[in-house]
């Protein structure tokens, strides 16, 4: 399943780097402390986090993520965005927090 | 094959550009074709150590990266505030960071821990009030 599958699936925003939504998800990660998602993460992670600050955007790039998704209905600031689009990252965004988007994500038996 | 070398100024305090030599750094490996296990190393590193510089120094700082034939080199270097004592800054969880980093999900004490668990051989030189120096080598190979 690709980033913009799961968003259609879940009705999940993408908000940012729609260009790289064709980005497969091999799994997924939930966590808001970085340096935890440095060392745990794998290429092609959806992360789930409700950190809204663009360093989110280097840790992403750095481990190859597939797609962010900012949970919670929190939203990302404006340079996250920014710099999402000039790294194609995808930023989707979910009002469920991270264990309701997960539970979702678990529903489509994909991963 | 010769040695290859880029030098990254870090800014302390800017979270704009925070990230951004470690990913120029990994481009270049990526572009290189060097393992996707190297790669990995060699990105929490330069983030953990560029964060550092731009959390914690007092003045902006330096990431040096070299590719020998044998041997990557990953330099972060700044010039202050210094480590007070550095087996403790090692320790997993402990931090100095302010309360501010924290809620952005940094100072969780993970980074000094990363990089021990991801360098192939570690050197840190800190003198308080003079400045840090974390040499960082890894195995190109694996």
């Amino acid at each position: 399943m690709n980033v913009k599958e799961l968003a259609d699936k879940l009705g999940l925003e993408i908000h940012a780097g729609k260009q790289a939504a064709d980005r497969d998800i091999l799994g997924g990660y939930t966590g808001d402390l970085l340096s935890d998602v440095m060392a745990r993460i794998n290429p092609g992670t959806a992360w789930m986090t409700i950190q809204t600050h663009q360093n989110i955007v280097a840790v992403a790039v750095l481990r190859e993520a597939a797609c962010i998704s900012i949970t919670g209905g929190h939203r990302p600031d404006r340079e996250t965005v920014e710099r999402a689009e000039k790294e194609n990252m995808p930023v989707l965004l979910a009002d469920d927090n991270s264990f309701d988007l997960c539970l979702k994500i678990a529903d489509l038996k994909v991963l | 094959m010769a040695s290859l070398s880029r030098t990254f100024r870090i800014q302390k305090r800017d979270f704009t550009n925070a990230g951004n030599a470690s990913i120029s750094v990994k481009k270049l490996l990526k572009s290189l074709n060097l393992s996707a296990c190297v790669i990995r190393k060699v990105s929490i590193c330069g983030y953990e150590g560029e964060m550092n510089v731009v959390m914690h120094a007092a003045t902006d700082g330096i990431l040096a990266f070299e590719l020998t034939e044998k041997k990557i080199f990953l330099t972060v270097s700044d010039e202050g505030p210094g480590i007070e004592d550095i087996e403790t800054a090692m320790q997993k969880g402990y931090s100095t960071a302010s309360d501010e980093f924290r809620e952005m999900g940094f100072g969780a004490g993970m980074g000094l821990h990363n990089i021990r668990e991801n360098a192939d051989s570690l050197h840190i030189d800190s003198t308080l009030g003079a400045g840090t120096v974390i040499r960082m080598e890894f195995n190109p190979g694996g």
